[in-house]
């Protein structure tokens, strides 16, 4: 089954499958680079780093993320994919503001309101335009 | 050294995806439970092409480290997007997926906003 970007979804269940599967794999890569973050700022030796529980954690979620990312990449067309999954630069400021205290400049703002209209835009067409998933 | 590690970075980043998104269309919808990390776990392990992209993974993975090591952050992450243009390319032409106006239109709009965040 071949359709346009922009045709309407037959398949609704199957859109709101992939969304489930874009919000997991976006929440498991934000909160693994949160927790590596997190142990590395408070590691004081490379080594020590590789240890520390926040780190194995982190790294642990991002191999997670990797999986549930090919999971997607199944789904949906990666044209679709590359755009919609950048919503996690958004929550890695927020996240990153919140937790770890950083600074987020009116320009880094401006840019993460850019990734949610561009990712708008995309989420707008379907989100899988080949027809040869098997 | 700086732009030849960018280069590393994008192509092994581009040639990743795009092997990744090759080989999981002809594998059929695979879930995220734990038996379908299973089964991909193992899907990884039958396709060379899945094994290649895991490859390709750990080279960029290593280009991004060893680039913010000496590079500030504020030039890595927007030349690391950089690989969203390629990829979009491959991805119409290679892959064969519809790219119409409005996901060029929207992965630009993304891709400045990245170029933003990195500045």
């Amino acid at each position: 089954m071949n359709v346009s970007e922009s045709s309407p979804n037959p398949r609704p269940h199957h859109l709101i499958r992939t969304y489930a599967v874009v919000a997991l794999f976006i929440a498991l890569k934000a909160v693994g680079n949160l927790s590596l973050a997190w142990g590395m700022k408070h590691s004081t030796h490379y080594l020590e780093a590789l240890l520390d529980p926040a780190v194995a954690l982190g790294v642990a979620l991002l191999i997670l993320s990797v999986l549930t990312r090919m999971a997607l990449l199944s789904m949906a067309d990666l044209s679709f994919v590359l755009p919609v999954t950048a919503i996690g630069y958004v929550l890695a400021a927020f996240l990153g503001k919140t937790f770890l205290h950083e600074t987020v400049t009116p320009q880094r703002w401006a840019g993460t309101v850019l990734i949610v209209i561009g990712a708008a835009l995309v989420g707008s067409t379907s989100e899988s335009t080949t027809g040869d998933r098997a | 050294m700086k732009w030849l590690l960018v280069v590393l970075m994008v192509t092994a980043t581009v040639a990743s995806d795009v092997l990744q998104s090759f080989e999981m269309k002809r594998s059929g919808e695979q879930s995220v439970g734990a038996r379908g990390m299973v089964r991909l776990l193992r899907l990884i392990a039958q396709r060379r092409f899945l094994i290649l992209a895991i490859g390709c993974l750990a080279v960029s993975f290593f280009s991004f480290m060893a680039l913010v090591q000496t590079e500030a952050l504020s030039f890595v992450v927007p030349a690391s997007a950089a690989s969203y243009v390629f990829e979009t390319i491959l991805a119409r032409f290679m892959l064969k997926e519809r790219v119409g106006p409005r996901r060029i239109a929207g992965t630009l709009i993304v891709l400045a906003g990245v170029a933003l965040i990195g500045g």
